[in-house]
């Protein structure tokens, strides 16, 4: 049937817009290979000294206030305040999270590829800030080497008062999740865990736990040398700074890109080459995110609250084209039913559940039942009822499917299908025996 | 008092506790049956599933005033010396030390997953269920007693309630084995961790 | 003061105890597990609350006490 890789780490080609400060986080023009350490001291300096004393670490700590920054692994949660619950405890310890599980986003492989002493700076000032002694970067394993020499190349500048460990993440889709990672690193296990307690009071090792995606700790080094005023200067008011956004589907070059909060989807869509095709839909944000028409999403600007008309939101910075000549409902059936194969198994209702609804969304797709009851009343079972928030993504996810897709619902009640396209829109990894 | 009313009362001392002893094992043994039914999750249409766990909780409470029956008496008995101290002290009597040593030893493991149990809740599950296992091993330790400490195997109906309650309690096991090796865990669930379930503080019990 | 009847999804195994001793504020999903109705356990429901959170086989259930 369809078969599809994993997307390629692609090579960000950057035409810097006439007078702006982007990019930031990437290297600017095409440099093969990863920023060394020399190449980062000539392009940012060197991160802030060590942070002493206390007052010039709540400085800094009022700096990240005052630049507004939020996580970008796709809770948006405002970093200062997840610092500043960190810092208050005793011994912390500091999580980079570039585990990355979603197969559809690529931005913090290529971050981490291109620049990964950007990312460890803000590691590094972030265990700082919070008094920790040691910070556990998590990375996919396709950019494991690279960070291997990269903490090799700081080891022997001396540069880090921190322990910097490397730990290759899980290659599961909950794997990226906050608690998981934890579990990943203590026990090898990739599973998500209860909350409470939460991980700021008792994660890694019993100790709080500061668990940060890598895209926000390189906001986070950027912010430590050039201030908030200077982070603010692009995105909006509410939404300040630059994210990373994973573009893909039917656009010309598939890439990650960086931009400025607040762009028109659309001109995201255009720093991808374009549309390849026309478009029918757009999934804002990830397999967790949303489905939203073509024609009314791409004069939103990518923000939550651009985007919140729709019920959508950025998530953890990913556009997926959907062509017109493409069935979303059959996508949408490939994506739920990895998704259910990926939960983490501890929760009856999420992998009996997730099971049965995977199965139920894949007869709405292939046109073997017209009514949409069952499903329905699965997805009210399914929903906030596992130890973490993999079965209310796929939920939202599938109404937003249902809403998008109901003329093509209706069509396919009747025995018909608008696409024509033989091949698969969205990666899906092999699926994987159990 | 007479030589005559001492005799009488060591036998009759003698025989309440080799009947508490007997009516212990079948308690014991009904417990043990119905531990691995409330674990198999078995229950007979039209009763609830809660009866197995409930009944189960109550004999092993109830067991305990039998047990503190069976051992009164003979320590009481004055035709034997066995010192309080075997209560709790496995082989520290001087009167057929083994036997009643094993007794003991049923009633330390017994106790243990009986106290557990009692405060499950603020132990926690992990620590709960591994304390718990023990039961299995308190059963046949109680088993053995029950037939090298009395002297009734020749009466035909002791025998019978005896080799009974081992028939049941092997069943049980068996039972219990083929479960734990036809229903592993779901496919594709990774070992959970089990830190994370004891309640958080502040929870009312 | 609020109480709310909270299950740990993990370790609960929808064996479905809780349900029968309190299937007021408890039913089970299709799957078994439980699904707890939300809002604060009445007073004349504790007894029951208290002996379906001491039923559970996997101590899955609890009492949350809320000021």
């Amino acid at each position: 049937m369809h078969s599809h890789d994993r997307i390629t780490v692609p090579a960000p080609v950057h035409t810097a817009p006439p007078g702006g400060q982007l990019p930031r986080l990437l290297p600017g023009g095409f440099a093969p290979g990863p920023a060394s350490l020399a190449e980062h001291v000539r392009r940012y300096g060197h991160a802030p000294a060590p942070l002493r004393d206390w007052p010039r670490r709540n400085a800094l700590l009022d700096e990240v206030e005052r630049s507004g920054l939020t996580g970008r692994g796709g809770a948006a949660f405002p970093t200062a305040l997840k610092l500043a619950a960190v810092a208050a405890q005793a011994a912390p310890v500091v999580v980079a999270n570039g585990t990355e599980g979603e197969p559809a986003s690529a931005k913090d492989k290529v971050l981490l590829a291109r620049s990964p002493h950007l990312v460890l700076d803000g590691a590094v000032l972030a265990a700082t800030m919070v008094g920790a002694r040691e910070v556990v970067v998590v990375v996919h394993h396709s950019v494991r080497e690279i960070l291997d020499q990269a903490v090799a190349e700081r080891r022997r500048a001396g540069l880090d008062r921190v322990r910097i460990r490397l730990v290759t993440g899980a290659d599961r889709f909950v794997g990226g999740e906050a608690s998981a990672v934890v579990h990943w690193i203590e026990r090898g296990v990739p599973a998500p865990t209860l909350t409470p307690p939460r991980l700021s009071e008792r994660g890694l090792g019993r100790k709080p736990t500061l668990v940060q995606n890598v895209e926000t700790l390189a906001h986070l080094a950027l912010i430590a040398r050039y201030g908030a005023s200077w982070f603010r200067a692009l995105g909006t008011a509410l939404e300040p700074g630059t994210m990373l956004v994973t573009i893909l589907g039917a656009v010309n070059e598939p890439c990650v890109r960086e931009i400025a909060i607040g762009t028109p989807a659309g001109e995201v869509l255009s720093l991808a080459g374009g549309a390849s095709a026309p478009l029918q839909a757009l999934l804002l944000g990830g397999y967790f995110g949303r489905w939203a028409g073509a024609s009314e999403a791409v004069r939103l600007p990518f923000s939550t609250a651009g985007l919140s008309s729709l019920g959508a939101g950025p998530g953890a910075g990913l556009i997926a084209a959907l062509p017109a000549d493409a069935c979303g409902l059959a996508e949408t059936a490939r994506v739920v039913r990895y998704l259910a194969d990926e939960s983490a198994g501890q929760c009856g209702p999420c992998l009996f559940g997730l099971d049965a609804v995977a199965g139920e969304v894949q007869r709405l797709a292939d046109g073997r039942t017209s009514s949409l009851a069952t499903l329905r009343c699965w997805l009210g079972q399914v929903d906030g009822r596992g130890a973490c928030h993999h079965p209310d993504g796929t939920v939202r996810m599938i109404r937003s499917a249902l809403s998008v897709f109901a003329p093509e619902l209706e069509r396919h009640a009747r025995g018909w299908c608008c696409a024509t396209r033989k091949g698969a829109v969205l990666p899906v990894p092999p699926r994987r025996p159990r | 008092m007479s030589a005559a009313a001492a005799v009488a009362g060591s036998q009759g001392l003698w025989l309440v506790s080799r009947a508490s002893g007997l009516s212990l094992l079948v308690l014991f043994s009904a417990v043990v049956v119905l531990g691995v039914a409330a674990r198999l999750g078995s229950a007979p249409r039209r009763w609830p599933r809660f009866v197995f766990p409930e009944v189960h909780r109550t004999l092993a409470l109830f067991s305990v005033a039998f047990l503190a029956l069976h051992v009164v008496t003979a320590i009481l008995d004055p035709f034997v010396t066995i010192g309080w101290a075997a209560t709790v002290l496995p082989f520290a009597s001087g009167y057929r030390t083994l036997a009643l040593g094993l007794g003991t030893l049923a009633v330390d493991l017994g106790g243990a997953v009986l106290l557990t149990s009692l405060i499950r809740a603020r132990l926690g599950y992990r620590a709960w269920r591994a304390v718990h296992w023990l039961a299995y091993l308190a059963w046949p330790v109680a088993f053995v007693h029950s037939l090298t400490a009395g002297n009734d195997l020749g009466v035909w109906w002791v025998a019978l309630i005896e080799w009974g309650c081992a028939a049941a309690v092997a069943t049980a096991v068996l039972a219990r084995i083929l479960a734990g090796v036809r229903h592993p865990a779901p496919a594709g669930q990774p070992s959970a961790s089990y830190d994370r379930i004891t309640p958080p503080r502040g929870a009312l019990r | 003061m609020t109480r709310r009847l909270r299950v740990d999804p993990i370790a609960c195994e929808g064996r479905g105890l809780c349900a029968e001793i309190l299937p007021e504020l408890i039913t089970l999903d299709d799957w078994g597990y439980p699904v707890i109705r939300a809002g604060s356990v009445p007073d004349s429901l504790m007894t029951d609350a208290r002996e379906a959170v001491k039923v559970c086989p996997k101590l899955a259930l609890w009492l949350e006490e809320r000021r």
